[in-house]
């Protein structure tokens, strides 16, 4: 076996990506720890999973739908914002249970060594789950409303990996920093606002002027939002060029993510 | 083959100390807080000097593969801080070790357990984060459960164990842990006498079992029966390797020779509470780390809270040398309803003093463990200085010799004599018995 060498290390490293691999086994077990400790000791337990992105469904629709009376291109409103609000949720969620991972597992951090990549990512799977059971109520829906799902729907996994990606890339980015300022604990809020009517969840993007749309493209959970709509209902698909910018924005914040992640990380035990 | 399990050339530790600023009330939090941008232009935030204390300096020790290493030394020596250098949880100012094998740390035992799991699920999560494999786990799984004695308890929360069965699942888990290089934090604190037993076996049977361990601990006993090599260290430095007897020698005459009757301790301002300061009063006042065993022995404590701490309490270990528990005291002693009497204490800083009487203790070395804890949790841990206990009675001259044991307290006899015509006398206590007819006359005494 390699000797393990121990010493000062100030400059950027590696990934790390190899051992984050050996380790996979912890990462199962800390995925599988949020997973069943979320809804523990709640009354109606996963239950929330659907309840969170259908009591903001019935709001949107009221507000934006009804009121508003926004185009929803022939979907019914409420199906067309909830198909949104899942991916959105996941994304959203992620990205705050994920900045504040590291401070809530400051035991780990100080008394056992691991590659702590782990952490913002395993909460960031653990959503996943929450995912997959709203989805439930997602096809429930469609079956209501009499939509039924076309063979395109087989990508929608594309779609969803493209969100898990870009909530760990920015879960990343704010645990790492969520450890020596806890002024991220403030900004999340507002992140997550503000992001929220960056994208198309409760209007569709085709709203967005023309001349905007490559840079609101940049925003990866257009793509995804928009590519959930087109999967399910068949609505006009993201552009090549908005999935491109979505994809690079995901790839460029998940890489420096990441290296900022493991240049800061030897001063997690030691900050927290 | 031969190479050494572990090598750290000039290893060094460096934190940066300094007080956090304080906000004593909420307003004026607000009011920082709304100034800091202006504070920040005028460059006036992050300009305190910098104060940089080494928490290990220099350390270079070898050790071979399959020894079994104490890290002896007071708190505040480095110990804890060279165990997280060589299990990564923190890396080096400078200098650098080199580690061959897989290494095994347990700076505490029951790390990630969560309340709200079962016992069972907690095995596999405590298990995954020491480092061990879910085939590892699934194969001993049987032999944990069954060491921890949680039995049908298996199934329930852990928030719902008593502290007795959640250190003792704890350390089962760790205990099943099998690197090549196993590196352990004090736990043996935990648990009851039994138990503790059952662990140091543990732990003997690993130490055999050809793996190489280090062992931090307050034990001597433990340390000198556990261990084949020690390592001293003083403020953050080397002070001895090598045998550990020798080393075991060392720490406890380096402990009493100081004449530091006073230890302090840095403040640590991210912890909610810290003990900066323990002496050794004698009774006439004089700071000492020699006692007479007629002398009335006070430990004084110098504590900062820097919040409010609800169930606050203070308790005091009093340990022989060798690591021997002599005594707990708490400062709840004489009001056992925990809840009624703990007061919360709002931040500044407090002075305690315990008393301990006069003949208690047998001539020996012994020194203080004080734990500041609030509510469910210790805050901060600390150790007085060694102190030195004389026999000045003349108990040691009685033909038995020394007098064994740890506790010399002078306790009441009582003498009865009866004769045979059922009379009955009280005999002076520790008296000569007198002569026969002194004795008869006493009982004529007593008849009339």
């Amino acid at each position: 076996m390699k000797p393990i060498v121990i010493r000062a290390e100030g400059s950027w490293r590696s990934l790390g990506l190899r051992e984050a691999w050996e380790y996979r086994e912890l990462l199962f077990f800390l995925t599988w720890r949020d997973v069943k400790v979320k809804y523990k000791q709640t009354h109606l337990g996963v239950a929330w999973a659907v309840l969170q992105p259908m009591l903001t469904m019935i709001v949107f629709s009221v507000v934006f739908g009804r009121v508003a009376k926004l185009p929803s291109h022939g979907v019914p409103y409420p199906l067309f914002t909830y198909a949104a609000l899942l991916p959105w949720q996941l994304f959203a969620n992620a990205l705050v249970q994920s900045s504040n991972s590291l401070v809530t597992n400051q035991a780990l951090l100080t008394k056992v060594y691991f590659p702590r990549m782990l952490i913002p990512s395993a909460t960031v799977l653990a959503g996943v789950i929450d995912f997959a059971v709203a989805c439930v109520v997602l096809f429930g829906m469609m079956l209501f409303y009499g939509v039924t799902p076309t063979v395109r729907v087989a990508v929608l996994p594309g779609f969803v990996l493209l969100a898990v990606c870009a909530a760990l890339a920015v879960g990343i980015w704010l645990s790492a920093l969520n450890v020596r300022y806890r002024d991220v604990r403030y900004t999340v809020p507002f992140l997550t606002q503000f992001w929220l009517f960056a994208s198309p969840i409760a209007y569709s993007s085709s709203v967005v002027p023309e001349r905007y749309r490559l840079l609101y493209s940049l925003n990866p959970m257009a793509s995804v939002v928009d590519g959930f709509r087109w999967a399910l209902f068949g609505v006009e698909p993201p552009s090549a060029e908005a999935l491109i910018a979505g994809s690079l924005t995901v790839g460029v914040l998940l890489v420096s993510g990441l290296a900022f992640f493991r240049r800061v990380e030897t001063t997690f035990a030691d900050v927290v | 083959m031969d190479e050494n399990a572990i090598v750290t050339e000039g290893l060094s530790k460096r934190y940066q100390i300094g007080k956090p600023e304080k906000y004593r009330t909420l307003r004026d939090a607000l009011a920082r807080a709304a100034s800091a941008p202006l504070r920040a232009l005028r460059g006036e935030l992050e300009r305190k000097p910098k104060e940089w204390f080494w928490a290990l300096e220099d350390v270079s020790v070898e050790i071979a593969r399959g020894d079994v290493v104490g890290v002896l030394g007071r708190n505040g020596a480095g110990k804890t801080t060279l165990l997280k250098l060589l299990s990564r949880i923190t890396v080096p100012t400078r200098g650098q070790a080199i580690i061959r094998g897989r290494v095994g740390s347990l700076l505490e035992v029951g790390t990630g357990f969560h309340p709200e799991l079962t016992g069972r699920d907690n095995i596999f999560l405590n298990g995954a984060i020491i480092g061990m494999r879910r085939a590892d786990i699934l194969r001993k799984f049987d032999e944990i459960v069954e060491f921890a004695e949680v039995g049908k308890f298996i199934d329930t929360t852990v928030k719902r164990y008593s502290s007795g069965m959640h250190a003792r699942l704890a350390f089962a888990v760790a205990a099943h842990l099998e690197p090549e290089i196993l590196i352990v934090d004090e736990v043996l604190s935990v648990g009851d006498a039994a138990f503790q037993k059952k662990c140091l076996g543990k732990m003997d049977a690993v130490a055999k079992g050809g793996r190489t361990v280090l062992f931090v601990s307050h034990n001597m006993s433990a340390a000198a029966q556990l261990c084949n090599r020690g390592i001293l260290l003083d403020s953050g430095r080397l002070v001895r390797t090598g045998v550990i007897d020798d080393v075991v020698r060392e720490y406890v005459e380096s402990g009493t020779r100081e004449q530091e009757a006073t230890l302090t301790f840095p403040a640590r301002p991210t912890k909610s509470g810290s003990i900066r300061r323990i002496g050794l009063v004698n009774p006439s006042g004089k700071r000492t780390t020699e006692f007479f065993n007629d002398e009335r022995i006070c430990v004084e404590v110098e504590y900062e809270l820097t919040e409010a701490l609800p169930d606050h309490h203070v308790y005091v270990w009093l340990e022989r040398a060798d690591g021997l528990m002599v005594l707990r005291s708490a400062d709840d002693d004489y009001a056992p309803r925990l809840e009624q009497t703990r007061a919360v204490r709002q931040p500044g800083t407090y002075t305690r003093r315990v008393f301990f009487p006069p003949s208690l203790l047998n001539e020996g070395v012994y020194q203080f463990r004080i734990d500041l804890g609030k509510r469910w949790a210790d805050v901060d841990r600390q150790r007085s200085a060694f102190f030195r206990v004389e026999d000045c009675t003349d108990y040691r001259d009685s033909s038995i010799g020394k007098r064994k044991g740890v506790v010399l307290f002078p306790l009441e006899w009582k003498e009865e004599f009866f004769s045979a015509e059922g009379g009955r006398v009280e005999l002076p206590v520790g008296a000569p018995l007198p002569a026969l007819t002194a004795l008869e006359e006493g009982l004529e005494g007593e008849g009339e």
